[in-house]
């Protein structure tokens, strides 16, 4: 298993900054079929978690095709509009074996260019161990 | 308070679609191959796509309402046929609170089975 206890409680590189626009929002509204309204659809801050999962990926030397999302929350402290720029830090939470499987659990934590947080992003990951 | 029924069809364009703007290019969200030697069934939906709709049912039901937290267990997968596309069915049971804060307890089906594990999101107003 490439991942292992020690990985426990420690902290990944922040991404880099990520600028909100009104079209990067309208888009990812469109893709998943809602509508505009002027701020980010609910699930937007997963672009940001999802960069710092890859980030922590890579550097752990997981394939991702070998990942499969167990569990995702978000707890928000204000919406994300046009003009926020955003990185996430993702830590590892927790990480367990069930089966075969890696239960590696995630938080990111969204912040904007002031350092206030924006949203915490909490994501369990499951590593289908090889067959 | 039950809210109304929401239905969305998900086809491989759409997984394109999302893979595109949410930046995961997992293969088992396009490749049949690739999902089948992992131990899928077949090309799966993105879960956070998936989570995407109860978002957008949320967004139906309270509009302009600000979202507290949304959370979900991914429990079953949604698979895509390579044509057409397979149906997905939000329905929530709102329970407003003493705080100003609405709390939806979502179900989400395909085919008839749970693909979501306990959703909920939590909706000021």
């Amino acid at each position: 298993m490439p991942v292992d206890q020690s990985l426990v409680g420690r902290a990944y590189p922040t991404t880099a900054p990520h600028t909100v626009t009104e079209e990067g929002l309208r888009a990812f509204a469109a893709a998943v079929g809602g509508e505009y309204a002027g701020r980010a659809p609910a699930t937007y801050p997963i672009v940001l978690a999802f960069e710092a999962m890859n980030a922590f990926l890579e550097e752990e030397g997981v394939e991702l095709a070998r990942i499969v999302h167990g569990e995702q929350r978000f707890a928000y402290e204000r919406p994300i509009r046009p003009g926020d720029v955003l990185t996430a830090t993702l830590s590892v939470a927790g990480l367990r074996q069930i089966a075969g499987n890696d239960i590696i659990r995630t938080s990111s934590e969204i912040t904007d260019e002031s350092g206030a947080l924006v949203c915490t992003a909490e994501a369990t990951l499951v590593h289908r161990g090889a067959a | 308070m039950s809210l109304p029924t929401q239905t969305y069809t998900v086809t491989r364009a759409d997984l394109v679609r999302y893979a595109a703007v949410s930046g995961d290019h997992n293969p088992i969200h396009q490749d049949e191959e690739v999902a089948r030697s992992v131990g899928l069934p077949g090309v799966i939906a993105h879960g956070m796509y998936t989570m995407a709709l109860a978002a957008r049912a949320v967004e139906t039901w309270f509009p302009g309402a600000e979202v507290v937290s949304l959370g979900t267990k991914f429990t079953n997968p949604v698979v895509v046929p390579a044509e057409g596309g397979v149906e997905v069915v939000v329905d929530g049971e709102a329970k407003p609170g003493d705080d100003g804060l609405t709390t939806v307890s979502l179900t989400v089906t395909c085919g008839g089975e749970k693909v979501l594990g306990m959703p909920r999101a939590v909706v000021r107003g």
